[in-house]
């Protein structure tokens, strides 16, 4: 055994990412499996009836965790585009591509789970509060970078334009997170807090036994889209030719 | 250098009226739509004003974004000025100031007569000038940063709107919330205050970006 530390700077390669994910990939789908089975089990028949809402709230435990992923997934979007721009790493680029999908899909599942959650709750699908406004600008902001990706036939030049353009709409996440606290709107303030809890515990960990969920399987899922990337854009390389034969 | 490229695209615009006025034309049509299909009905009109006025020149003025890099792109002289000594900021700045002047102001200037088609008061449409003052440079701020990511590529009109429009939104609803807040009577200061804040932001930071995608762009 080596007494030399892990060098993790040789994974941002392309050639030694791409074993190294396909290492992770059964993992993080295993995971995923359980801790959905594990929540979904939790959040319809150990968490109790609600005392205002009845068996409908329960869509949260998929509204939440989905719009926590919109969110997180384009922060880490900008982040891998501009360290692929700075560090000029063709991986964070290829990630930050790999990320965009997942994170416009969360998006719109959030958007579409919370109009059916306001039907009953509310009476309405869809009110333009600051909250519903903000993600769905989210959203116009994820197919945005998807379109202009699309658009540009050299790689590099897509990667640094994609870079630009999840940088300048980064001030949006904020504005989404704090929107129901700045404005008085029709969306509920924020249920957790450092200190109390306001729903029931067995509610919450459903919440966030599905949250890690959607994380792990966000993970995964990118990791295999990451690959497919790289096969694609590697294609002429040697190493791959190896790894896939 | 600033003045330079000011005054060049200025005399450009000129030279190229027609242009110019196909936008402030596209303007009026748009907003003489509205009653068209709607209806003539004056209470509805000026519950609807706003945000017709707003969205009009929104969509105007991205019709006119691609002409702020467009043609200097496609003869290389773009590439003759990110080359000099002199910072990109200062070119972008130029040019965003030269489409404002060109593009922008006239659009301002019409609003009020637009506005009389739709029954505003006078002071209704002395907030819906001072906004659009106010709204319509963030627009051609942000608008540039749009118009150099997408230089040169085959859909660009489209993409461009694609791309401006989220980050236009937040413009959008401050500059209507103004308007309807003194058709209200509520306050319309706050609204202003925070189109002043977008402005100084976009101010600050918009050339930036748009510098940086005019060198990633001019590849």
């Amino acid at each position: 055994m080596s007494t030399r530390r892990i060098n993790w700077y040789k994974y941002a390669a392309p050639a030694n990412f791409y074993p190294l994910a396909g290492k992770m990939i059964p993992v993080f789908s295993v995971v995923t499996v359980l801790l959905f089975i594990i929540g979904l089990y939790v959040g319809f028949f150990v968490a109790p009836t609600d005392f205002q809402q009845g068996e409908s709230y329960r869509i949260i435990f998929i509204h939440v965790p989905a719009a926590w992923m919109g969110m997180f997934l384009y922060v880490l979007m900008a982040v891998y585009a501009g360290l692929g721009w700075a560090f000029n790493a063709r991986l964070g680029s290829m990630m930050a591509t790999a990320i965009s999908t997942t994170g416009a899909i969360f998006t719109f599942i959030s958007l579409v789970t919370g109009s059916l959650w306001g039907k009953p709750a509310w009476g309405v699908y869809w009110v333009w509060d600051a909250r519903m406004t903000s993600t769905l600008i989210l959203m116009f902001l994820y197919i945005g970078f998807i379109s202009l990706q699309a658009s540009i036939d050299d790689p590099r030049r897509a990667d640094r334009a994609g870079a630009v353009l999840a940088l300048v709409g980064l001030i949006n996440v904020p504005i989404i997170y704090f929107s129901v606290q700045w404005w008085n709107t029709l969306h509920q303030g924020a249920t957790f807090t450092a200190r109390s809890f306001k729903m029931a515990p067995s509610m919450l960990s459903a919440m966030l036994i599905l949250m890690a969920a959607c994380w792990m399987y966000s993970i995964a899922v990118v990791l295999v889209r990451v690959r497919c990337i790289i096969r694609e854009r590697e294609s002429e390389a040697p190493w791959l030719a190896e790894a896939v034969a | 250098m600033f003045g330079w490229v000011l005054w060049r695209d200025l005399i450009l615009a000129w030279r190229h009226r027609a242009d110019v006025l196909a936008t402030l034309f596209f303007f009026i049509i748009v907003t003489s739509l509205f009653p068209l299909g709607i209806g003539p009905e004056p209470q509805t009109l000026q519950t609807i004003a706003p945000g017709i006025v707003w969205v009009a020149a929104l969509l105007a003025s991205m019709l006119s974004l691609g002409r702020i890099f467009g043609n200097d792109y496609q003869d290389g002289t773009l590439e003759q000025l990110l080359l000099t000594p002199q910072p990109a900021y200062l070119v972008v700045f130029a040019k965003v100031l030269a489409h404002w002047l060109v593009s922008e102001v006239p659009l301002v200037i019409i609003a009020p007569v637009l506005g009389l088609q739709f029954g505003l008061s006078q002071n209704t449409l002395l907030i819906v000038v001072v906004s659009l003052l106010l709204g319509t440079p963030v627009l051609s701020l942000i608008g540039a940063i749009g118009a150099a990511l997408t230089l040169g590529l085959r859909a660009a009109n489209v993409l461009v709107a694609l791309l401006v429009l989220p980050l236009y939104i937040p413009v959008l609803i401050f500059g209507t919330g103004a308007i309807q807040a003194t058709v209200n009577g509520t306050g319309t200061k706050p609204w202003l205050l925070l189109l002043g804040a977008t402005l100084v932001l976009a101010f600050v930071f918009a050339p930036w970006a748009s510098s940086a995608a005019l060198k990633i762009s001019v590849e």
